[in-house]
């Protein structure tokens, strides 16, 4: 199993890099993933972030990219509420990059 | 981490490729780690004595499967099959021919299984159960979509498909099964579903999904969850809660319901139509998963079981059910059991219990993609064939301008959209938008020629994987969308309450 290395702790991460568990994450790990990736993350992208961690703590699944959406256009105004905006700030996806930074599994599924 | 995606140059053309041997030897599944495993019921790790198990495994299922030992002996390789496969097509992989990939099952099999085989293993092309062969089988039994069009062309009607699932489970008997299909399977068995959507979260989907129809169309449509009962039990991919363009077909359904003014219900239970037990060719697992619906239909006394846009889903529920977990005589018996969403909202239309309008639609120019697993593995309505003119019908009456793609890409011999079986998964992104590229062609020819821009679909594997893959074609990923997303568009709500 590949390891993560962050501040001299060891992070258990399948193979695209996700950790296994999303209990040991801490925000310093999103933002060590996002610089390995050459990204510097910005308040818009904390705001996702936070968004999906808190719906995951509640229904144990990522929300769907619609709501998603739907709650970044009513915290930052609705013409960023978008997927297009979503993508300009996680370019691989926000469903799968920014799942990884926020230390969640990515989807399994038809999806 | 990132794997290198070469997307075929489209020219409208399908053309058969030079062989290039090796060319896709490299993309394999990641495999599921032994907690996994263990979950599903299967051995951990490869065992050191990994070839007796290997054989053990293939004889019992060459004795359970009469089917799979009839195919491994009658193929005489007339190479009809050599040019059918999207994965050959667009890889150019010789091992992607059908006759050549199930050549890696039939020379272990008649080495090991045949008299001749075991007497003179030089003539009877055989081979030794090797490291290497057990890799190959890795790589190219997850390069097989279980579509089956080859088997249409096959003259002796050897049913590929038979032969990838029964690799398959061999793999999984020595601790080798793909991590992608066995979360999915447990996810299915444990919680419901293939996403693993607890019954809260889905019903926040089903929330939203009312509130949009809400704002947009200021009616009130309800999504009804766990209803004892109510008439109608409606199962469909979870991807359809979940995903875009799911979710739009999602809204499309809910409206037809609510115009039928039918009593409906879905299950958090089984809120999962889709079945991965046969993608993985163990009948165990398609059994257990399946009779979580007829558990929930009989448990909430509905009496009538309703199928949603899913192709693989719909042959478990058409083909398999019934000896799996049925007969299902506590249905009613004036409906079909169970029935396809497009038979029943088509038949609808054609009651005039549904005021359409068209024009809602007027921005597109439609085709259809058959689904494998809806166009030679499963059937619709009355007469042979109308799995293929009932979606076509239904586009038809929600839309003014359809056009198919070519003959030879289509109905019985539709091509794969490159995802179905199993292999819908990241780290086999190139193999996937490779499969694509006799659709992704046959689609070129129709945008160039009557300006198609929508790709009419009825399966979420479908869906997900055109989503992905359009952009690697240079296509925009909305230009993808179910039936009834067309539906959704087209129907007005309170034109006319029940039926």
């Amino acid at each position: 199993m590949p390891n993560l290395e962050f501040e001299g702790k060891t992070y258990e991460v399948d193979e695209e890099g996700y950790l296994t568990d999303w209990q040991v994450w801490n925000e310093g790990i999103a933002g060590h993933m996002a610089k390995l990736d050459g990204l510097e993350l910005s308040s818009a992208h904390w705001d996702v972030i936070r968004f999906l961690r808190d719906y995951f703590q509640k229904y144990q699944i990522a929300p769907m990219i619609k709501i998603l959406t739907k709650e970044i256009g009513k915290v930052m105004g609705p013409e960023k509420g978008n997927t297009k905006y979503l993508y300009e700030l996680y370019p691989a996806g926000p469903a799968k990059q920014a799942c990884r930074y926020a230390g969640l599994p990515k989807p399994t599924g038809c999806v | 981490m990132a794997i290198k995606v070469e997307a075929p140059e489209l020219t409208g053309k399908i053309i058969t490729p030079g062989v290039k041997k090796d060319a896709s030897k490299e993309q394999k599944p990641f495999l599921a780690k032994p907690d996994l495993m263990t979950k599903v019921g299967f051995t951990t790790e490869r065992p050191p004595d990994w070839k007796e198990k290997f054989l053990e495994k293939m004889a019992e299922v060459l004795k359970k499967y009469r089917s799979v030992r009839l195919f491994l002996d009658i193929c005489v390789r007339c190479g009809a099959c050599t040019d059918k496969c999207h994965y050959f097509l667009g890889t150019g992989d010789p091992r992607n021919m059908p006759v050549y990939r199930q050549e890696l099952m039939r020379s272990v099999y008649r080495r090991y299984f045949t008299l001749p085989g075991k007497l003179f293993r030089n003539l009877a092309s055989t081979q030794d159960l090797t490291e290497e062969l057990l890799d190959s089988w890795l790589t190219y039994y997850y390069q097989c979509s279980q579509c089956r069009r080859c088997s249409v062309f096959c003259p002796y009607g050897i049913d590929t498909a038979e032969i990838t699932m029964a690799a398959r489970e061999i793999l999984d008997s020595i601790g080798m099964g793909s991590k992608y299909n066995l979360e999915i399977v447990n996810k299915a068995e444990t919680i419901g579903n293939n996403l693993g959507m607890i019954p809260a979260a889905l019903r926040n989907s089903l929330d939203f999904v009312e509130e949009e129809i809400k704002e947009k169309t200021g009616v009130d449509v309800k999504l009804p969850m766990d209803v004892e009962g109510a008439d109608i039990l409606f199962v469909t991919p979870s991807a359809d809660f979940f995903a875009a363009p799911h979710i739009e077909s999602l809204a499309g359904y809910a409206k037809v319901f609510h115009q039928a003014g039918v009593n409906w219900t879905i299950s958090s239970y089984a809120s999962e139509a889709g079945n991965f037990g046969m993608f993985i060719g163990n009948y165990n697992h398609m059994k257990t998963i399946n009779k979580r619906i007829w558990d929930i239909a009989r448990q909430l006394k509905v009496k009538r079981v309703i199928a949603g846009e899913c192709g693989h889903a719909w042959r478990v529920l058409y083909s398999f059910s019934n000896t799996l977990n049925g007969p299902f005589d506590f249905l009613d018996a004036r409906y079909r059991k169970p029935q396809h969403i497009c038979e029943f909202t088509l038949d609808l239309v054609k009651k005039g219990a549904l005021k359409i309008d068209k024009t809602a639609n007027d921005n597109f120019t439609v085709t259809f993609h058959d689904s494998c697993n809806v166009a030679r593995a499963s059937r619709m309505g009355d007469t042979p064939g109308d799995q293929f003119t009932i979606p076509r019908e239904l586009i038809k009456s929600v839309c003014t301008k359809y056009v198919d793609m070519q003959a030879d890409t289509i109905r019985e011999r539709t091509f794969c959209c490159g995802g179905g079986g199993g292999v819908l998964t990241d780290e086999l992104i190139d193999i996937r938008v490779k499969g694509a590229m006799p659709r992704m062609q046959a689609l070129k020819a129709v945008k160039d020629s009557y300006g198609v821009n929508f790709l009419a679909l009825i399966c979420a594997i479908c869906k997900a994987q055109c989503t992905k893959i359009f952009p690697y074609y240079g296509y925009d990923m909305e230009e993808v969308g179910g039936i009834h997303q067309l539906v959704s568009n087209a129907v007005i709500l309170g034109a006319k309450e029940g039926i």
